[in-house]
């Protein structure tokens, strides 16, 4: 019995992993649907969320089945539940990937109002966060899960940046205040990515150590 | 941790001859709370509830070491001079299989009164009810209370012996897998007592079913070849065990 439930513990940990890996691709096509005006590969990634949500229904569903059936305890308690809200926070990302692809779609209507350069940065890294949330969740290692955290910030003080040279250009120019809105839209998109995969990183901590360290900060 | 100490066993070993069953035990048994002992088989567990009301004493080779100190008097319930018989009636043990006495249901709940001295029909009466009641069977029996104990159900007959322990007021229940030969309806029945029970008496429960342990008690002590590898508070047992071991026998990697 305990080599079934080993081996179905493993499977959703595998279908978190799937969920994410399919995630980590549809931040990176969505700003790169932006900044290559990509607007076909934008499509995909608003048409590819249907597998997201899928993946994420049937995460759920799994877990409370495993909950249900093998009354789990303890560190297989902890995996599940983990399992579940990280799942959660997959899913939101997914839909942040969306948002971010529609405003590719009407960014790239027009002409580009400037360079791409720090959205990319602050793409990279929220997806680096995404990444290494997941690897801390599979390898159990709660330092990488911290290190996470740390990283939140610099996506805070980038967004906080990419808002402040977008007013300086609606200031100047009324006709660019549209566009400009929308890619202040997108960097926000962004900032809320890292938020998730902040969430992801504190779920880690408790499944490592049985801490809840979320609100403490 | 534990809030108000009932009983506290300090360095407290065991020797069935020249086994050695307990070793260096001690732990606090919080008032008015239920304490659940867990762990694979032959790892000490009955042997310990067994030595709060010293069921060892009734074979030969068997000896105690260090202490258990009953609260608030502070006696140490295995130092030779305390009588035995006195101890079960203040500590009284619920056994695996309902044991009644082949008498009435009355008899079976007087039957210590009368052990006490106490005949008073009146008396005998009240105490009778009160713990019919705090077993809650009254309902069920007080129509037939001259009818022989055998005639209950075992779920009945196991609320019977948990009746007849309550009617000498005991300080601590001891039960030993209390409901491992019922089904799940008197076993949940049962559990909603034991729950119920402790707003009056401070309980230390044996269970080989992990679920009931997190089901009814407050605290749990995890034991393993004699010893006891993790004590907390039942929650954090089942939700974020400290102890690897702890971790495996819970999440039912071994045991």
């Amino acid at each position: 019995m305990a080599a079934i439930f080993e081996k179905e513990l493993s499977d959703l940990k595998g279908t978190v992993l799937r969920l994410g890996s399919m995630v980590e691709k549809a931040i990176s096509d969505s700003i790169k649907s932006l900044v290559e005006r990509d607007s076909k590969l934008a499509a995909d990634v608003i048409d590819n969320d249907r597998k997201v949500n899928a993946l994420d229904v049937e995460i759920d569903e799994e877990g409370i089945r495993l909950i249900a059936l093998r009354q789990p305890r303890a560190g297989d308690l902890r995996l599940i539940t983990t399992a579940m809200k990280i799942t959660t926070d997959l899913e939101r990302i997914g839909d942040l990937a969306v948002d971010i692809s529609e405003r590719a779609l009407e960014l790239n209507e027009e002409p580009q109002l400037k360079p791409y350069i720090d959205i990319p940065r602050m793409a990279e890294i929220a997806q680096g966060m995404v990444r290494d949330a997941l690897d801390a969740f599979v390898k159990r290692d709660s330092a990488l899960a911290r290190d996470v955290l740390s990283r939140d910030d610099m996506v805070d003080n980038l967004n906080w940046q990419v808002f402040n040279e977008l007013l300086f250009f609606m200031i100047q120019d009324p006709k660019t205040v549209s566009r400009a809105i929308k890619i202040t839209y997108i960097s926000k998109y962004l900032e809320r990515i890292a938020d998730h995969a902040t969430n992801i990183a504190e779920m880690v901590v408790y499944l490592v150590e049985g801490k809840i360290i979320r609100h403490l900060g | 941790m534990v809030r108000e100490l009932k009983a506290e066993a300090k360095n407290l070993n065991f020797y069935y001859g020249d086994v050695h069953a307990l070793k260096n035990i001690s732990l606090n048994i919080a008032r008015r709370e239920v304490t659940a002992l867990i762990g694979p088989s032959g790892c000490g567990k009955t042997t310990f509830l067994r030595c709060f009301n010293r069921m060892h004493d009734l074979y030969p080779h068997n000896k105690y070491e260090g202490e258990i100190i009953l609260h608030p008097d502070g006696i140490n319930i295995i130092s030779p001079e305390i009588d035995p018989i006195e101890i079960r009636m203040q500590i009284s043990m619920v056994f695996q299989k309902p044991n009644p006495f082949p008498k009435s249901i009355y008899e079976n709940v007087a039957y210590g009164l009368r052990v006490r001295g106490i005949n008073r029909k009146r008396a005998l009466d009240e105490k009778v009810e009160k713990s019919l009641r705090g077993a809650a069977l009254w309902e069920e029996v007080k129509d037939r209370l001259n009818k022989l104990a055998f005639d209950l159900s075992g779920g009945q007959q196991q609320r019977l012996c948990i009746a007849r322990a309550l009617a000498t007021d005991p300080r601590i229940l001891l039960f030993d897998e209390p409901t491992s030969a019922l089904d799940p309806t008197a076993t949940s029945k049962i559990e909603e007592l034991i729950i119920e029970l402790k707003n009056a008496v401070t309980i230390i429960i044996v269970t080989h079913n992990m679920q009931q342990a997190a089901r009814v008690s407050d605290y749990t002590a995890f034991m393993y070849l004699g010893e006891i590898i993790e004590f907390d508070r039942t929650d954090k047992i089942f939700t974020a065990p400290s102890n690897k071991l702890t971790e495996e026998y819970i999440t039912g990697r071994f045991g």
